[in-house]
């Protein structure tokens, strides 16, 4: 077991690898739709390049915080979002933040594979093509090319880019989605249960992903399954009724967390 | 015994008929102490419909087939003498089918036993005036040969609705009363009221399937008989339309067919785009109490009748697009055009497109704009380029809809473009369409036999063609670029 002791920390610190910088990071969010309040002032910080799991049994705003970091909450009505979220130090939520541009940085996958009805290669292409990021065909060509290499599924769809994404299976639709949220360079990915709708070869292909990807990019993941969360991430935070229960490295939440709400939820006992 | 009091003698029998089977599938039941395969209401079912069914179908197929078989039999009675020259085999009928109903009455009201009407016949002239009493009115005195065709009618048709209870009445009671019999525990009485309900549903649809056929049907026969009158080639390719009434016409398709197409595209060009806007707007920038505001209100504009938007362009529209428009470019001086018809049906069509095809945006799932704005879309790139894409099929179907309408549209037309059969590219003159020819070509003359009149016949089915054309057009769009999202 790579249990980390506050003095494996202190030695890791003393040997001069830093920890990882924060680089987006939650101050007393709350969010409320309508008249219900969903997330009760979150403190979270998520570190730069590593992948972070949220944890908790459903409803308890892990994915309600995970939609405030990219804004989406914008697009319902009746969210209202209050506190700041930091993204390298710059409040997403300032008026002067352009979305647009946010959601450039911070890409998101979401829980159901959402292909567009468009063949694979301009689901690809559509966010360089929306953000100008390319303009002749070769330089499409090959933010396509790169963009599903690193998604892990270049090769299987080389031959039939111009057939429709929906015509994929499930896993692969889920990785063509990654890919096209790659496409756009984007800082930090955002994952909502990115496997829940996939088989578990499927999944165990999109946690290999996800684990490759930590290279280049920050990442942060909601599941529902504890191995998952186990197995792909760096970091975890645990939530509870709107509230952030606790957070720290992986191994030391899922061997010897400090809250007995964690202790349950991860050996089962709730949620 | 009139057939709707037949009708309730058999529905009463069928209730009775219920009630029996399912006392008579409890009694069983209790009688063999056995499970019944099915609820006792199912055997009630069973029996109710054997009773019902096989009654009711015999009695329409009777009302039905009496008076044709009777017509053909008392037509051939009446001698050649009495028809009056000129006239018609069919008024005498009509007469004599009068005089039954009347002397029928007259029997009723009592004032009348069946003796007197053997005097009757000695006396024709007072007949008319016996029958005037009861309110049946004769253009002319009665010739003895249709005096007694109409006795005869009458004693055939009541011996045969005689005969006609007697069947009915048996073949309920005979089948409810076999249906009866037939009850066992294991007799499977659910599946005999599916089969029932499966049979109602097809033949239901099959209802509507064969009017279409009857439709088709009579349009082509009238339309072949139209083709052997006036050649093909002429009808399909000449330029000129110039019917004469007496003989010698000019029935070329192509003018008309211009005009139907060129006022159905000024009124597709004003509809779509603002049909489609609409319809973005509603489903995705505008605000849920707007829109349940909005909806319905434009939606009014499609129950609004044709012939109201007709008066509009024929007493606003017309006059200030000649006054402002057609005058001042000297392009014409007529207040029918096309555009004025064009335009107004254009506004009639709005409803179509946006009604539609905001049913169809709305249908897009949520799955997709979450993908496009997560990232980084604005919302009309989102719309333009992955909400607008994925609806297109549909889209096209409302497109096509309105298209279909603007063809088959009438009293727009009438109004709106005038009646003057034009091959013309100036928009500012008046000019007509395939429907109201039709309709000006059957005004008055009913009697189909000249080319005249029986191209309205080839016209219709050339429009029905049209449109069915474009329905299937509009069904391989949809097909073919349907797209699966899940």
């Amino acid at each position: 077991m790579n249990m980390l002791t506050d003095a494996a920390v202190e030695e890791t610190l003393q040997s001069g690898s830093k920890p990882a910088a924060s680089k987006m990071a939650g101050k007393d969010v709350t969010v409320h739709y309508g008249e219900k309040q969903a997330l009760f002032g979150v403190n979270l910080e998520v570190p730069e390049r590593q992948v972070m799991a949220l944890i908790g049994p459903s409803g308890c705003g892990k994915s309600t915080f995970l939609r405030c970091l990219n804004r989406m909450n914008d697009t319902i009505d009746i969210c209202r979002v209050g506190g700041s979220i930091l993204l390298d130090g710059e409040d997403i939520y300032d008026p002067r933040i352009d979305v647009v541009e946010l959601r450039a940085r911070v890409g998101m996958v979401f829980q159901k594979p959402n292909p567009f009805p468009k063949s694979i290669y301009e689901n690809v292409a559509y966010g360089p093509r929306i953000h100008g990021l390319a303009s002749k065909k070769s330089e499409f060509d090959e933010v396509v090319e790169t963009s599903l290499q690193k998604a892990g599924l270049f090769n299987e769809v080389k031959d039939r880019l111009q057939e429709p994404g929906t015509g994929l299976s499930g896993g692969q639709q889920q990785r063509l989605c990654i890919a096209r949220a790659i496409a756009v360079s984007p800082e930090v990915i955002l994952m909502d249960e990115p496997c829940s709708a996939l088989d578990p070869i499927a999944t165990a292909k999109v946690e290999e992903l996800i684990d490759e990807l930590r290279e280049n990019y920050t990442i942060v993941i909601v599941t529902h399954s504890m191995q998952q969360a186990a197995r792909v991430s760096q970091r975890t935070a645990m939530f509870h009724l709107g509230n952030l229960v606790e957070e720290g490295p992986t191994d030391k939440m899922f061997t010897n967390p400090d809250d007995k709400r964690t202790q349950d939820y991860i050996t089962g006992r709730f949620g | 015994m009139t057939p709707g009091i037949l009708t309730i003698i058999v529905l009463v029998l069928t209730m009775a008929g219920y009630i029996l089977g399912r006392r008579r599938a409890l009694a069983v039941a209790k009688r063999d102490g056995v499970r019944l395969h099915s609820l006792p209401g199912h055997y009630g079912q069973a029996v109710a419909l054997f009773t019902a069914v096989p009654a009711l179908l015999l009695m329409g197929a009777w009302l039905f087939l009496q008076p044709l078989l009777i017509e053909n039999q008392i037509s051939s009675q009446i001698p050649d003498s009495v028809i009056p020259e000129g006239g018609a085999r069919s008024l005498v009928m009509a007469d004599v089918r009068r005089i039954a109903g009347g002397l029928d009455r007259l029997v009723e009201a009592g004032s009348f036993g069946e003796d007197d009407l053997s005097s009757m016949r000695a006396d024709f002239t007072s007949v008319r005036g016996r029958l005037a009493e009861v309110g049946v009115a004769l253009g002319s005195d009665v010739a003895p040969a249709v005096f007694d065709a109409a006795e005869s009618y009458r004693g055939i048709a009541n011996t045969s609705s005689l005969l006609r209870n007697a069947a009915v009445l048996a073949t309920a009671l005979g089948f409810g009363f076999l249906a009866l019999r037939r009850i066992r525990p294991t007799l499977r009485a659910r599946n005999v009221s599916e089969t029932f309900i499966r049979s109602l549903l097809i033949g239901s649809s099959l209802v509507a399937i064969l009017t279409t056929f009857g439709i088709v049907a009579s349009l082509l026969f009238e339309t072949i008989h139209f083709f052997r009158l006036y050649p093909a080639r002429d009808f399909f390719f000449s330029t000129v339309w110039n019917p004469q009434f007496r003989g010698g016409s000019d029935l070329g398709i192509l003018p008309l067919l211009w005009g139907t197409f060129y006022v159905s595209l000024v009124a597709l060009l004003l509809a779509v785009p603002i049909g489609l806007m609409i319809a973005v707007y509603l489903a995705e920038y505008s605000g849920k109490a707007l829109r349940s505001f909005a909806k319905p209100a434009i939606e009014i504009l499609a129950g609004i009748p044709t012939i109201v938007y007709g008066l509009f362009a024929l007493i606003t529209v017309g006059p200030f697009l000649r006054d402002w428009i057609a005058q001042p470019l000297g392009l014409g001086s007529s207040s029918s055009s096309v555009l004025t018809a064009g335009l107004v049906m254009g506004i009639m069509l709005i409803p179509f497109v946006s009604s539609l095809s905001d049913d169809v945006i709305n249908a897009v799932p949520q799955a997709m704009r979450d993908g496009s704005y997560g990232l980084g879309a604005t919302q009309s790139e989102t719309i333009m380029r992955v909400i607008m894409p994925a609806a297109l099929p549909g889209i096209v179907g409302a497109i096509l809809l309105a298209a279909s309408r603007a063809i088959g549209e009438t009293m727009i037309v009438v109004m709106g473009a005038g009646a003057a059969a034009r091959l013309g590219l100036n928009p500012l003159e008046a000019m007509t369409t395939v429907t109201v020819k039709i309709v000006s070509q059957l005004t008055g003359d009913t009697e189909f036999a000249s080319p005249e009149t029986l191209v309205a016949f080839a016209l219709g089915l050339t429009l029905f063609v049209f449109t069915l054309g474009l329905n299937i057009l509009a069904l391989y769009i949809v097909r073919k670029y349907r797209e699966q999202y899940e």
